[in-house]
């Protein structure tokens, strides 16, 4: 805080607290689909344990978690169903793209198949692999837990209207 | 597997073909046999008009005893008729399995199979859902897979790989079809 007062300088320390307590705090949705999935299920369980992360408290409903991990395939049919519980999600939320299906379409060019969940949400850390190792999705997790703490994520830019509110993209 | 059973359901598909042929002789296409054709069992091309009846029979003659519908669908041929609607049938008593095939072109309708065996409603929804084939005296031909608001069905030959459709809302539930 300045000598007079002003609390410009509380207000971003703050936002840095809160921004620490969020990223140690992350309360994913487990989106998994397909086979990915399964590999979501193990960095969830024991021998990987997302809990070092604080990330253990998986919610299966949107309005309890922050942190949606889409891990498979996300077919056309399911893409109003992810849209929907994406929007259900109060902000502030994270996405993270599980696998190549979800990032891309994967190996399913075909026309049952979203070509990537970023055609309908908007996401911030994509992991790669068909499927990743549960290093690779901790790895997401530590690189979204960077991008809390920096602002850097896309809710946080929403947040401070650095970018549009509503996304263009769906 | 064994040589001795290939023998002896070969000759016991010739019994049941012959006897088969007796009843219902002037509705069969073609029947093409393992040995002939490459095929692993006899397939029967019946005329759609006398297709449930041979069903029928297949499945409550007491020595063809063929209860079991383990698959039904449909292949696009690119030829008249367009589509070749398949029915794989299984007995549990002789453990033999047959193949009945019946020839339609588009637009035409196939009797259902779900008087026959109930078990057929999901797999004739999804006939109609990739193929566009119609189940007369179905009791709910909805598509089972793809949005039913979908153009197309996505599993003709002429359907391209990458017709995607995309739609921003689920489908709306018809409180008709919840139980
Ligand atoms: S990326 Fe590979 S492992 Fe993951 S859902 Fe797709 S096919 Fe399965």
């Amino acid at each position: 805080m300045a000598k007079d007062g002003a609390a410009g300088f509380l207000t971003t320390r703050l936002e840095a607290v809160v921004d620490w307590g969020r990223k140690n705090s992350l309360w994913p949705l487990p989106y998994g689909t397909s086979c990915c999935g399964i590999e979501m299920m193990a960095t969830l369980c024991s021998d990987y344990d997302l809990a070092r992360f604080g990330a253990e408290a998986v919610r299966f409903s949107p309005r309890q978690a922050d942190m949606i991990i889409v891990a498979g395939i996300i077919n056309a049919k399911m893409a109003p169903v992810l849209k929907t519980i994406y929007d259900q999600v109060s902000d502030p939320k994270w996405v993270v793209s599980m696998g190549a299906c979800a990032s891309s379409g994967g190996i399913f060019n075909v026309y049952s198949v979203t070509q990537g969940i970023d055609t309908i949400i908007p996401v911030d850390v994509y992991v790669p692999g068909c499927p990743p190792s549960p290093e690779g999705l901790i790895n997401a997790v530590m690189r979204l837990q960077d991008m809390i703490a920096k602002g850097a994520t896309r809710a946080q830019m929403r947040e401070r209207g650095s970018i549009e509110q509503q996304s263009q993209l769906a | 597997m064994d040589i001795r059973a290939l023998v002896t359901s070969a000759d016991a598909w010739k019994a049941q073909i012959e006897k088969i042929k007796i009843k219902f002789d002037s509705s069969i296409e073609e029947i093409r046999l393992p040995g002939i054709y490459p095929t692993d069992v006899p397939i029967i091309y019946v005329k759609g008009n006398a297709l449930t009846e041979l069903l029928m029979f297949l499945k409550t003659d007491q020595i063809l005893d063929y209860q079991f519908l383990s698959d039904l669908t449909a292949t696009d041929e690119e030829v008249q008729p367009r589509f070749e609607v398949v029915y794989n049938l299984f007995s549990h008593s002789t453990k033999l399995r047959i193949r009945v095939k019946c020839r339609v072109s588009e637009g035409q309708e196939v009797r259902t199979a779900t008087a026959i065996w109930p078990g057929a409603n999901w797999a004739e929804r999804e006939v109609w859902d990739m193929f566009g084939i119609r189940f007369a005296g179905h009791p709910s031909l909805r598509r089972l897979l793809m949005d039913e608001r979908w153009e197309g069905h996505p599993l003709r030959k002429d359907y391209p790989l990458r017709g995607y459709q995309f739609f921003q809302t689920s489908q709306e539930v018809d409180t008709k079809n919840l139980e």
